[in-house]
């Protein structure tokens, strides 16, 4: 069946086949590098667990930094298709990029986010990729910290990764 | 005595077509459109309840014409704010089978059981630097005593008791729930022992809907002398309840779940009880003599007012009591038994799941469900483009959802109000979630 044409604005077609997709999900396949890499300190990981206390949605993150660069990243979540998809197409975003790029990534998402439903410049916007298809979920308050868990966790995961050396380090 | 014009209702007979349209007539808010032009269907009653005229009028009301500070002031104005602050008390009493003076003003249903608790608190305190009425001294708790709650318990039932049990050292036991949600009545002879002394527990639970078999567990509570905390949130508002029948020692329960405002809720004690309970709050209106020493405090219910209290809420309130015992709560036990059994037929939905109790009996309008493949939050958002208002998430129940293994439950709640119309939209609309997400 055809949903109504506000529904469809918030589940865009891409959003509903990244929660299908769940790219990055199995935080048991991230990764780690072994204790000999980890030795060379250009490795780093970190791990975030967010929860939204309202809906009890959570997500546990997990990163691997090799020389500043995210090298991996996986999680476990459970929680709507607006959360699970964030998550995917995060994960496909920032796999593989700089950290502080991920990080301004992050930053345009929020401001995606909070631009209730008007959108970025299309410039920002652009280096986004499908999540800038989120734009329709700023329209619904209830529904932008579902788009943000996941963006939630890898932004203290890097903080962890970035400031607390390995445990093999310590 | 503010007046209230409920529709007339047989009593014990469900509402007819035409009082239900005269009730529904009574809340404006049940008119208006939502987004697209699309009619509400409000199916969200057990989270809050919409009000109608008379008590909006009433709120209004007081402070058009009567607005004064009670309980002081010889002025015209504060006589006539305190008659109707006071015939609200004794209208709520009624309503529940209460005297007066067992009912205290509270802000709210939270309120009223942390009253509860930070009373205990403080007999507990008084009693170890020997000070406050010796008849307090039975509600002291110490290591070794026990504080026994349900799995069924909504958050407000459940974290004052934990809070407690750390601050004193007492154990919190708890009666587990079984598979469709009923607290575990064959587990109180094991759970509540000699050494329990408070057994707190929900009358209907606001997310499986079933309603508690009461007289077993006051029975043992009574046999071991542990004092019976009821929460009283759901009921009141949906079936007759009367709580000195019950022979519960306090309940709790909301204004606004049972068609009042916001901001006011009401304690019940029993008087013997209420008489050796200590104060939670202390300042203005609870006290009798106050020197720079040392204060004595009032009787109840006045003892647990200190402050300024929301009175108009509370008038509102009592005519809201009023409305509901005019159209006579077994005609709306009736009428939302078959509501009940309506709202369950979504269980013919394929996929769609019921958290709870999964026939209409000794069950409440309240049915909260699972759909295969589709998160909650996205049911919700799917219903709520339909027009349809259901609540999502954990209703302030996270140990109920674990027991069963979600995270989050759609819940779709009646009220008075609600129409076997509504509950058709929700179970045709629910044919569409599925295909909708491709679960």
């Amino acid at each position: 069946m055809t949903g109504p044409s506000a529904l469809e604005q918030l589940y865009q077609q891409v959003i509903l086949d990244q929660a299908r997709a769940s790219h990055g999900r199995g935080l048991a396949a991230l990764d780690v590098p072994t204790e000999a890499a980890a030795h060379d300190h250009a490795h780093h990981t970190g791990e975030s667990h967010q929860v939204n206390p309202t809906c009890g949605d959570e997500v546990t993150l997990g990163v691997v930094l090799d020389a500043g660069t995210i090298a991996d990243l996986r999680w476990d979540s459970q929680g709507c298709s607006i959360s699970q998809a964030s998550l995917s197409v995060l994960t496909e975003l920032v796999t593989g990029k700089p950290v502080d790029e991920a990080e301004q990534l992050g930053e345009t998402f929020r401001a995606l986010m909070a631009s209730r439903g008007q959108g970025i410049d299309d410039t920002a916007a652009d280096t986004l990729g499908d999540a800038s298809a989120f734009v329709g979920v700023s329209k619904f308050p209830a529904r932008i910290k579902c788009a943000l868990l996941g963006w939630a966790a890898l932004r203290d995961a890097l903080a962890r990764a970035t400031t607390t050396p390995l445990k093999e380090d310590a | 005595m503010t007046t209230t014009t409920a529709p007339q209702a047989s009593s014990a007979a469900r509402l007819s077509d035409a009082e239900l349209a005269a009730v529904r007539a009574d809340f404006p808010l049940l008119g208006r459109e939502l987004r697209g032009g699309r009619p509400l269907v409000y199916l969200d009653s057990g989270a809050t309840s919409q009000k109608p005229d008379p008590v909006l009028d009433a709120e209004q009301d007081f402070y058009l014409q009567r607005n004064a500070a009670v309980h002081r002031g010889a002025h015209q104005l504060a006589e006539e704010a305190t008659e109707a602050f006071e015939d609200a008390r004794a209208a709520v009493a009624a309503f529940v089978g209460a005297d007066p003076d067992e009912i205290v003003w509270t802000s709210g249903a939270t309120t009223a059981l942390n009253l509860v608790t930070h009373a205990l608190l403080g007999a507990t305190l008084d009693a170890a630097r020997g000070r406050g009425r010796a008849e307090s001294r039975r509600f002291a708790l110490a290591e070794g005593d026990e504080i026994v709650v349900t799995e069924a318990e909504h958050h407000a039932n459940l974290v004052p008791w934990q809070e407690l049990a750390a601050r004193t050292g007492a154990t919190l036991r708890w009666l587990e729930v079984d598979d469709e949600g009923r607290i575990r009545v064959d587990q109180v002879g094991d759970v509540v022992t000699e050494r329990t002394k408070v057994l707190a527990f929900t009358h209907a639970s606001n997310v499986t809907g079933a309603i508690t078999p009461v007289a077993p567990l006051v029975a043992r509570a009574r046999e071991v002398g542990a004092l019976t905390v009821l929460d009283a949130c759901q009921s009141v508002p949906h079936l007759p309840v009367d709580l000195r029948a019950l022979g519960v020692d306090l309940a709790a329960f909301s204004g606004h779940k049972m068609l009042g405002p916001t901001g006011v809720g009401a304690l019940y004690g029993r008087r013997d009880v209420l008489a050796d309970l200590p104060p939670f709050l202390t300042g203005g209106s609870m006290v009798e003599v106050v020197t720079m020493e040392t204060t004595t405090f009032a009787p109840p219910p006045q003892r647990f007012e200190a402050g300024t209290q929301p009175v108009a809420q509370a008038v509102a309130m009592g005519a809201a009591a009023r409305y509901l015992s005019e159209l006579g709560m077994d005609a709306v036990a009736a009428h939302e038994r078959e509501v009940a059994a309506e709202l369950l037929r979504i269980q013919e939905v394929p996929g769609v799941r019921v958290i709870g109790p999964t026939e209409a009996v000794e069950r409440l309008a309240v049915v909260s469900f699972v759909v295969d493949g589709v998160h909650a939050h996205d049911v919700g958002q799917y219903l709520d483009d339909t027009g349809i208002a259901v609540r999502v998430g954990h209703h302030c129940a996270q140990p109920l959802h674990r027991r069963f293994g979600v995270a989050a439950t759609a819940r779709a709640s009646a009220s008075v109000y609600t129409t076997l119309d509504e509950v058709r939209a929700l179970r045709e609309a629910l044919g569409g979630v599925r295909a909708f997400f491709g679960a």
